[in-house]
């Protein structure tokens, strides 16, 4: 049996304000330790002030192949955005 | 630090195994993506021979920069004074994070860790020809940050843009890292190279004995690096072997003048005409020799970082222990 110590996502926060960023991964045989090893893998040099390690399996991904149908829809739906829409110049404050 | 491609035989072609025919249109599409500076991402299609050259590379990376601690670490006692000391520490380290975040990367394309750390302890994965050569004086230590460092960081920077995101983001990282490794071990060459006789010629020694291994880090001439092609196609190497290699030696040789050190290549010459300098021979046979694992100290290598796996064994067998300990007692509560 393989005794592998599962896979951790690690996400940091690089300063206050931010949100949290994926930085990679870590293997760890629990929350506790995951924790430790993001820290000394991904923060050695005040790379952040938070960080959060996901359980790798846990996390639910799209499908690249069904890219398409997710986010083409949007494409067409310029008048989402505001440069879509034409106001004269003179009036300030649009 | 960084290992170039060490398979001499060139990969299968795709079409040649019935097994591995592949949906033209997906592979159309593919090329096209590549083709166009697209990232490719774990989960995207992607041909089973870029699939596995990745494999192949990123995990002899990760494997380089692991067995890069140990003709280090084997300073870290030995460095002669606490800055010193203090730095060597935190390079050990920065490329020991540095083997993690490539496991990591390789890890995304299917293979599993235990499986790369198992192929390398059994050696049969490849690791950067470079850490097989001793390091005899404190003023290796300087020659490694200055010249391996040096020629890593020449082969590390194209890759940030890889095809492959996740070792191209992996690579944005050892980066930005590694220049700090560059500019100490230039600094201890520039301290010693200034000190007495006998440290100015350990200086020049170190430099004697790692020149020629330093330039063989960007593998064989690419007229027999059977791969080259195929992985620039696919934008996984950017630049070729012999171009790298030439710009190492275009911006080392002067950094070598400036520690009043000479270059041990009595064909070394600039061209005023091509604005490079030109160099003698490689002796490629030593190359493969020490590739196939005959260099001076391939077996004290491997079964140095053998010992640290199987002695740390305890330490993850516990950490597994109590994990599971854990998880059972919080079951039990709930």
């Amino acid at each position: 049996m393989s005794n592998e110590w599962p896979l951790w996502e690690v996400f940091i926060r690089t300063k206050g304000g931010l949100s949290h960023r994926h930085a990679g991964s870590v293997r760890a045989p629990d929350a506790e330790l995951a924790l430790r090893h993001a820290r000394d893998t991904y923060t050695r040099r005040l790379e952040g002030v938070s960080l959060w390690v996901v359980p790798s399996a846990q996390i639910v991904a799209s499908d690249p192949s069904q890219g398409g149908p997710l986010f083409e829809p949007a494409e067409s739906k310029i008048y989402r955005h505001p440069t879509f829409y034409h106001v004269p110049d003179s009036v300030k404050h649009l | 630090m960084y290992t170039t491609e060490l398979q001499k035989q060139p990969s299968r072609p795709v079409a040649e195994s019935k097994a591995e025919k592949e949906p033209q249109e997906l592979v159309d599409a593919f090329e096209a993506r590549v083709a166009a500076d697209e990232f490719i991402e774990p989960k995207d299609w992607m041909p089973a021979a870029y699939r596995r050259t990745l494999v192949r590379q990123i995990s002899q990376h990760a494997h380089s920069e692991i067995v890069g601690m140990l003709p280090e670490g084997n300073w870290i006692c030995r460095a002669p004074s606490l800055r010193r000391k203090a730095v060597l520490l935190a390079k050990v380290q920065d490329e020991g994070g540095h083997g993690l975040y490539l496991y990591a990367a390789a890890e995304t394309l299917g293979t599993s860790r235990e499986e790369m750390i198992e192929a390398l302890h059994a050696g049969k994965a490849k690791y950067s020809t470079i850490f097989n050569y001793p390091t005899l004086t404190w003023a290796d230590i300087g020659a490694i940050g200055w010249l391996v460092d040096g020629a890593a960081i020449m082969n590390q920077v194209p890759l940030q843009r890889t095809s492959y995101g996740p070792y191209a983001r992996a690579m944005v990282r050892v980066c930005k890292e590694e220049s700090f490794h560059q500019r100490q071990g230039f600094e201890i060459m520039m301290a010693m190279a200034n000190g007495t006789p006998e440290q100015k010629e350990m200086a020049q020694d170190a430099l004697n004995r790692w020149w020629w291994p330093s330039l063989m880090m960007f593998g064989p001439p690419d007229d027999e690096s059977p791969n080259t092609a195929q992985s620039m196609r696919w934008r996984i190497k950017r630049d070729t072997n012999d171009e790298l290699r030439q710009h190492f030696v275009d911006v080392t040789v002067p950094q070598a003048e400036a520690l009043g050190l000479s270059v041990p290549d009595p064909k070394l010459k600039f061209n005023d005409k091509t604005g490079h300098y030109e160099f003698g021979e490689i002796d490629w046979s030593e190359f493969w020799n020490v590739v196939k694992g005959e260099g001076p100290v391939a077996k004290e290598r491997m079964s140095a970082r053998v010992k640290a796996w199987d002695e740390g064994a305890w330490v993850r067998d516990a950490a597994a222990a109590h994990a599971a300990k854990q998880h059972a007692a919080k079951q039990a509560a709930e």
